[in-house]
């Protein structure tokens, strides 16, 4: 191990076939890679785990219905039965973020979800989205979000702004957790990594620890996804119910 | 002063907002403890609330770290 590799070098992204579309960059790169086999990974889940759809479910079906019911409950919680059309959306979400994140776990792969700008575009479409939901549903009164009600008229000129900056910071918010989780996540696993290589057979240590981090990490993976779709649909419930 | 010193010292200087997430990670889960006490019924209601909150809070020292990594490798 040279001392010259930074923690960082797992982000980088490498090309696998270059491919170049009038003088756009569309070379399948090892991002692209890992998101297919997120997906493949996903559709075998879900596709062969209900195959013998048994009323009694066996294990793998359990586990299929177990994240369907965590979705639909947070979807019927959290907005209410106007969710049901958006239910595809959260589970599609919910589905690619946590695989994404947990294939991201295995040595040597690379974490899709690290780079700002796949967050970055999941959380501006779901911002574009849900403001475009909004303004159809309620037209210009979308706009009494920003005055939530039962608030003083002197109080108005100062909260609207602040409500306002909050809205538009929901994306960033949203893809930055998302993001910079993923990458603190590794990087310390990498720092980690290159202290058991430097210390040798005191590198126990820190192997030790790292099992405890990896613990954590998939604990995160979990969550982080699960934090996502839990916002979504708190996004979307803003936007259909106002303040109700 | 040239411009790696002062990387680092930025990196150091970002990483102090962390600190604010301790605290209020450490408020969530508190809190947790002293409600699960006096309702233990609840308590397994509460803890997707529980997980919920604590991502949130977790982001914000995210987003501290992830000051002091631009400023660091910037």
């Amino acid at each position: 191990m040279a001392a010259g590799h930074s923690p960082l070098e797992q982000f980088a992204i490498k090309r696998f076939i270059e491919l170049d579309v009038a003088g756009v960059d569309f070379s399948f790169t090892n991002s692209s890679a890992m998101m297919v086999l997120a997906v493949v990974c996903i559709m075998s889940f879900v596709l062969l785990g209900i195959r013998r759809h048994a009323l009694v479910p066996t294990r793998w079906q359990s586990m299929v219905e177990l994240s369907y019911e965590l979705i639909a409950k947070s979807v019927r919680d959290n907005i209410g039965t106007e969710g049901r059309p958006f239910f595809p959306l959260i589970f599609s979400l919910f589905m690619f973020i946590l695989f994404c994140n947990v294939l991201g776990l295995i040595p040597y792969s690379f974490t899709v979800t690290s780079h700002i700008i796949v967050t970055f575009v999941f959380a501006g479409a779901i911002f574009i989205g849900v403001t475009v939901l909004g303004l159809i549903r309620h037209g210009l009164k979308f706009f009494s979000l920003f005055l939530p009600p039962g608030v003083p008229v002197l109080l108005a000129p100062l909260l609207v702004p602040i409500e306002f900056v909050s809205y538009l910071s929901r994306p960033i918010s949203l893809s930055v957790r998302l993001a910079a989780n993923m990458m603190a996540g590794h990087t310390m696993l990498k720092v980690f990594a290159g202290f058991v290589v430097a210390l040798g057979l005191l590198g126990i240590a820190p192997l030790i620890f790292i099992i405890l981090l990896y613990a954590l990490e998939t604990l995160i993976a979990f969550l982080q996804a699960y934090v996502f779709a839990v916002l979504t649909c708190l996004y979307i419930n803003d936007a259909i119910h106002l303040h109700h | 002063m040239d411009v790696e010193a002062a990387k680092l010292i930025g990196a150091g200087l970002a990483t102090i907002g962390v600190a604010g997430a301790g605290v209020g990670i450490g408020t969530i889960f508190g809190q947790y403890v002293a409600g699960g006490i006096r309702n233990p019924a609840a308590a397994p209601r509460m803890f997707g609330n529980v997980l919920l909150g604590f991502a949130l809070t977790e982001a914000v020292a995210l987003y501290a770290l992830v000051m002091a990594f631009l400023i660091l490798f910037g």
